[in-house]
């Protein structure tokens, strides 16, 4: 059974669908993240799970009980706002045993719990601390802490590294593997940052306009999207109008290019989705079509290039520098090219294409 | 550098007339009380003038004011602490409203509207009209200490609700949510969070409250018709009737003094507090 059942979820603010008939099972001791731009639905699903919202429609279960209805101090897991909401009239200890002293805790207990958190976020000694004195990422921590002293089956991260720096997010998020590895703990994260969801993550749900786009491991996600809309919006691609000639033929911009992907039929316009940093480039005449370099940006470990060919711009990364003019060849490798079924309404387009 | 040193100036020269009225406002006036209030009639160096708050007349005004002013204080911030909590969580329109009203009454001359309630509850008022004509018992309450607290309630009531309202909308939705995610329910979310967050607007709320209570004498003279003595009334009658200029300011010494001794009680409370609600 799994430990967590979204079932039908439907919910609406203001006339406007967030949700509709959503469903999503939440196994235990699982890093689930939900990803999707701003308005998928994403916080809405975690605050309904959180019980700070009642969806219109459909149940919320927890280990096979109905928790639709149930008080959010009433429910076993905790949640790590985004803007961290610690009490600032509180010092760090007594943030930390908030929940604690709730629910009646020893004293003695208590302060081995604070202690034992704080050594867990890595901030051994900040009892005393006051809020305002904290970084945001101290910040961030002690929210973490306040919440896991609590023991939830559940843990609820509401983009809790949404307002750090590059740096810290990235140091956060191996904090994160390894807190929630420590814990043993469901943890369900919420994003719109794709490379957070890609690092962390179990299982990614690619979400939009209150529907799962896809859902699967990150390696799934980032090497077969479904979809143009995860193909998009899970780092930079090509997606390209083609037509599946045959199985393993697809013909793109008037080249044929040889591919793995069979059962599409014959002549059935699909949608092809090249990575960037597949596009092998080389001296014309050697690839499968040539075009011309129209723009070329370095962006840290490889050089990010346009190249015209066939009438469609292709988005490149190489490590090696080609100038802008060149005439140069393009071409990829049968098993990095992936081909989807073109929506089939203009429902399923709508979703596809809206960002 | 010589941009923001020029900035500084400009800062200074524009806070010139407001530094000018402090000092010909409030700091000469309060030497010119202090001067009076130290010397006699002719002039010369003299503490009567402070030692006679502790006659008794004067000792009693003084006691009556002080609670008057603390009731008014309480009955203020016991209406306006649930007030803020409803304000809070009502919708943003109905928020508007409501503020409006309860500011609406500052718009009106506070003489005025204290009056209009010496017209209300007079024996043959509005209120006892209407209460005869049901045939319920009459209120009798116009020249009472009880009427000088309604009119102080009603009066400086805006001035509590104000900031505690101001206090408690700042109060970030996510910590209370922060509250019962941690298991708190309604009670404890209200005792742990919301109070303690508050009291920065409670502290001024009763401070704007309690102040001018205690000094008031315009609401005793016009809703006790002469019989409650307060304080005020009796600096004010020496002042215009007794035209002893002296004892008057000598007692408003001694009021100040109260004032910053009990300004002085609510900060230490308020820092005691803020403690112990933890």
């Amino acid at each position: 059974m799994a430990l967590i059942e979204l079932i039908d979820i439907s919910k609406s603010f203001d006339g406007e669908l967030v949700l509709d008939e959503f469903n999503l099972k939440i196994e235990e001791n699982e890093f689930i993240t939900l990803l999707g731009p701003s308005g998928c639905g994403k916080t809405t699903t975690l605050r309904i799970l959180g019980g700070f919202e009642t969806p219109d429609t459909g149940r919320v279960m927890f280990q096979g009980e109905d928790i639709t209805n149930l008080a959010p101090n009433k429910r076993q897991l905790n949640t790590v706002f985004q803007k961290y909401a610690l009490f600032p009239h509180m010092n760090i200890a007594e943030n930390i045993a908030f929940g604690l002293k709730i629910s009646g805790k020893s004293k003695d207990y208590i302060n081995d719990k604070i202690k034992y958190a704080l050594k867990l976020v890595n901030l051994t000694g900040y009892e005393k601390r006051s809020v305002d004195s904290l970084s945001g990422g101290q910040q961030q921590r002690i929210a973490i802490a306040r919440a896991i002293v609590n023991e939830p089956r559940v843990l609820l991260l509401d983009e809790p590294l949404g307002a750090l720096d590059l740096k810290l997010r990235q140091e956060m998020q191996y904090e994160l593997i390894r807190l929630k590895n420590e814990l043993g703990i469901t943890f369900l994260y919420v994003t719109h940052d794709q490379e957070e969801a890609l690092t962390m993550s179990d299982k990614v749900v690619v979400m939009n306009q209150g529907y799962i786009q896809q859902m699967g491991t990150p390696e799934e996600i980032y090497n077969e999207p479904e979809n143009a809309f995860v193909a998009d919006f899970i780092g930079d691609s090509n997606i390209i109008d083609g037509i599946m000639l045959e199985d393993r033929v697809v013909k793109i911009c008037g080249a044929v290019f040889p591919c793995i992907d069979e059962g599409f039929g014959r002549n059935k316009p699909v949608d092809v989705v090249i990575r960037p940093e597949d596009i092998i480039i080389g001296k014309p005449g050697q690839g499968i079509m040539d075009g011309v370099v129209t723009s070329n940006v370095f962006i840290g470990v490889h050089y990010e290039m346009c190249i015209q060919a066939g009438g469609f711009e292709w988005l490149a990364q190489n490590t090696t520098s080609y100038p802008v003019g060149t005439r140069v060849s393009i071409g990829v490798t049968p098993e990095n090219i992936q081909i989807m079924h073109k929506p089939q309404s203009e429902d399923e387009e709508a979703i596809s294409l809206d960002d | 550098m010589t941009n923001s040193g020029k900035n500084r100036n400009l800062k200074r020269i524009f806070s010139g007339p407001f530094l000018a009225f402090i000092l010909c406002g409030t700091l000469v006036p309060m030497g010119v009380i202090a001067y009076y209030g130290l010397t006699d009639r002719s002039g010369a160096f003299t503490l009567s003038n402070i030692v006679a708050i502790a006659t008794r007349s004067h000792a009693q005004a003084l006691g009556l004011s002080l609670g008057l002013a603390l009731i008014s204080t309480i009955i203020c911030l016991l209406l306006a602490f649930p007030l803020g909590l409803i304000l809070k969580d009502s919708k943003l329109g109905r928020k508007g409203f409501m503020v409006f009203v309860f500011i609406l009454p500052m718009w009106m001359n506070f003489l005025l509207r204290t009056m209009a309630w010496q017209v209300l509850l007079e024996r043959n008022g509005i209120i006892n009209l209407a209460l005869k004509a049901l045939g319920l018992p009459l209120l009798d309450i116009i020249n009472t200490p009880a009427a000088v607290v309604l009119g102080m309630v009603y009066d400086y009531l805006p001035f509590m609700v104000l900031p505690i309202y101001n206090a408690m909308i700042k109060i970030d939705n996510s910590l209370i949510e922060a509250a019962y995610d941690l298991g708190a329910g309604k009670t404890a979310v209200l005792r742990k969070v919301i109070l303690p967050l508050s009291v920065p607007g409670i502290v001024s709320g009763i401070t704007m409250v309690f102040v001018p209570s205690l000094t008031t004498f315009a609401i005793s003279t016009m809703l006790g018709g002469g019989k409650v003595n307060l304080i005020g009334n009796i600096i004010e009658q020496e002042f215009t009737v007794s035209s002893n200029w002296n004892l008057g300011a000598g007692l408003s010494l001694v009021m100040m003094v109260f004032i910053i001794i009990s300004m002085a009680l609510i900060e230490k409370f308020d820092r005691e507090g803020e403690a112990s609600v933890i």
